[in-house]
């Protein structure tokens, strides 16, 4: 048996004990922080160890030394389509589609009739499968970002709408009632009552989006980009077999997915700080 | 002596149309309150009292009948904002805090920022919650967040108050102690109370003249001119003068159900 193998069964017997032994220890902040922190290395060590062990192709499967290297040496193109993917194409799509579902959903609240006519709309937009879409996309907006914020539009309109219209409704009657008894005026229920009602329900549009947003820039550029951005040089790099390369992107989107849905988690904590699901 | 009408009400009716047909909420109700009572009513659940406090505050539209609120339609009057109404629950907003929920019917008539405060402070006070303003709804006990509900209802100091049960989920000390609260606010403030309850010693001991209604039609069987003082300690509910009140509000429920 080789020596990676059990280096790596021994890591993980030790590891195992070191956060059992943490996990009945009081708890304070630094052992919650340390439990998870403990269980990520362990994972990479395992990772490491077994794939060299079992000397895995790094095609197939790159030790995250490799991943390491190849992120680090290659930061300034990282970067770029860093800039390329997120910032410019999901970063605005994002911003479009959200506030233009937001302002889609406070416009129909108010009128039965186009709740009843756009929500089988946003449904059959929501309904078409974004592969086909996206190469659709490229040829009206071009090959730039604009094109993959077009599609990254689409696919966060529908969630978006749905949440924020039902939250819309979110209301009790009693709710109602008290603005009805001080004569309120629709701006004003709109503002102090239906709105802030309505924020869990936004937030929770606004969550799902987040991961929606970038999974959807990603995935239009492989139908057309420049030579730049994370999806464009992911097909391109799996085509030369430079794994190591697409797995640094797979990190680069992973570490901007969670900070982005951390933000706006963040924003909802502070927002919605009133509601059950928060003040615990 | 010539009385200031507050509601008057003629052969009021509402039926509402449900799928199992018509239900007789008000039938033919005739009542008029003058200013500065405390009216309770009482019945069983379905008399059609919450039913009566709603069409007075604009919340029901009566399907036959006539009445006024300050000379007024409802809908006039709640233009107006002449009445404050305080629901079975506190209704407070989660998102405000117990200062915040008072100042929103002030933000909304458009008080002035030196008013608004001076007021949460005034009715904060009123129901002995002063120290509150910062704290949310949901840090409070029930029966505070209820006199909250109260104070909100009062800061824009309207003459008329609707109450719909407003003690009705609170433990009877809580309610006691409300409830002598109230009758401090009512001598304080000379408002006209319309009170909805379901409890005999409760109506007894606030009101000024108690409505007995009874259902299916909902219906005014007894209206009783309390004989009581109007200065009342808790105590005044053991003399024989309130036992005979609620005497004769029990009489006035039993014949109501006599035909069901």
């Amino acid at each position: 048996m080789n020596m990676y193998l059990i280096g790596a069964l021994v890591f993980w017997l030790v590891a195992w004990a070191l956060n059992v032994w943490l996990s009945n220890l009081k708890p304070t902040r630094l052992t919650k922080l340390l439990v998870p922190v403990i269980f990520g290395i362990t994972l990479l060590v395992i990772w490491e160890w077994v794939v060299r062990g079992l000397e895995v192709k790094a095609v197939l499967l790159p030790p995250p030394t490799m991943i390491g290297v190849a992120f680090v040496s290659n930061i300034p193109t990282l970067w770029a389509d860093f800039i390329q993917t997120f910032v410019k194409g999901a970063l605005s799509g994002y911003f479009i589609g959200c506030g233009a579902a937001f302002a889609t959903a406070v416009a129909i609240d108010r009128s039965p009739f186009l709740q009843k006519g756009l929500l089988p709309v946003g449904n059959f937009v929501a309904a078409l499968p974004i592969i086909g879409m996206a190469p659709i996309l490229v040829m009206w907006f071009g090959f730039g970002w604009q094109s993959k914020a077009a599609v990254v539009v689409i696919m966060v309109f529908f969630p978006m709408l749905v949440n924020t219209v039902q939250g819309m409704q979110a209301q009790t009657s009693m709710q109602r009632d008290l603005m009805r008894t001080y004569a309120a005026s629709y701006p004003q229920k709109l503002l102090k009552l239906r709105l802030p009602a309505a924020a869990p329900f936004i937030f929770n549009g606004l969550k799902i989006s987040t991961t929606l947003a970038l999974i959807g820039a990603i995935v239009a550029e492989f139908f057309g980009s420049p030579t730049v951005g994370m999806g464009f040089r992911i097909s391109t790099e799996v085509g030369r077999l430079a794994l190591d390369m697409v797995w640094a992107e797979i990190v680069v989107a992973a570490i901007a997915g969670s900070a982005f849905y951390g933000v706006v988690a963040l924003l909802e904590k502070a927002t919605t700080f009133w509601h059950p699901s928060q003040r615990g | 002596m010539n009385q200031e009408v507050v509601i008057e009400a003629k052969k009021l009716s509402l039926t509402f149309e449900t799928n199992d047909g018509p239900v007789h909420a008000l039938k033919d109700v005739d009542l008029t309150i003058n200013k500065g009572d405390f009216v309770s009513f009482i019945g069983p659940s379905g008399c059609g009292k919450t039913t009566f406090l709603r069409v007075m505050a604009d919340l029901e539209q009566p399907t036959g009948g006539e009445i006024s609120v300050n000379g007024m339609t409802p809908e006039e009057a709640r233009l107006k904002r002449a009445y404050g109404y305080v629901f079975q629950a506190a209704g407070l907003y989660p998102w405000r805090t117990i200062g915040g929920n008072i100042r929103l019917p002030l933000e909304i008539m458009g008080y002035s920022k030196a008013e608004q405060a001076m007021r949460v402070d005034e009715v904060l006070e009123l129901v002995h919650l002063d120290g509150f303003a910062k704290k949310f709804p949901w840090q409070l006990s029930g029966g505070m967040q209820q006199r909250a509900s109260i104070a909100r209802a009062l800061s824009f100091d309207a003459d008329l108050m609707l109450m719909d049960e407003p003690f009705g989920a609170l433990d009877e000390i809580v309610r006691d102690h409300l409830n002598e609260q109230l009758l401090e606010l009512w001598a304080a403030t000379n408002k006209t109370i319309c009170f909805v309850t379901h409890s005999i010693p409760e109506a007894v001991y606030l009101s000024s003249k108690i409505v007995v209604m009874s259902p299916r039609p909902g219906r005014v069987t007894d209206v009783i001119e309390s004989t009581l003082p109007r200065e009342r300690p808790l105590d005044i509910r053991e003399s024989q003068e309130f036992l005979d009140i609620a005497h004769r509000v029990r009489e006035g429920l039993r014949a109501g159900h006599g035909d069901d």
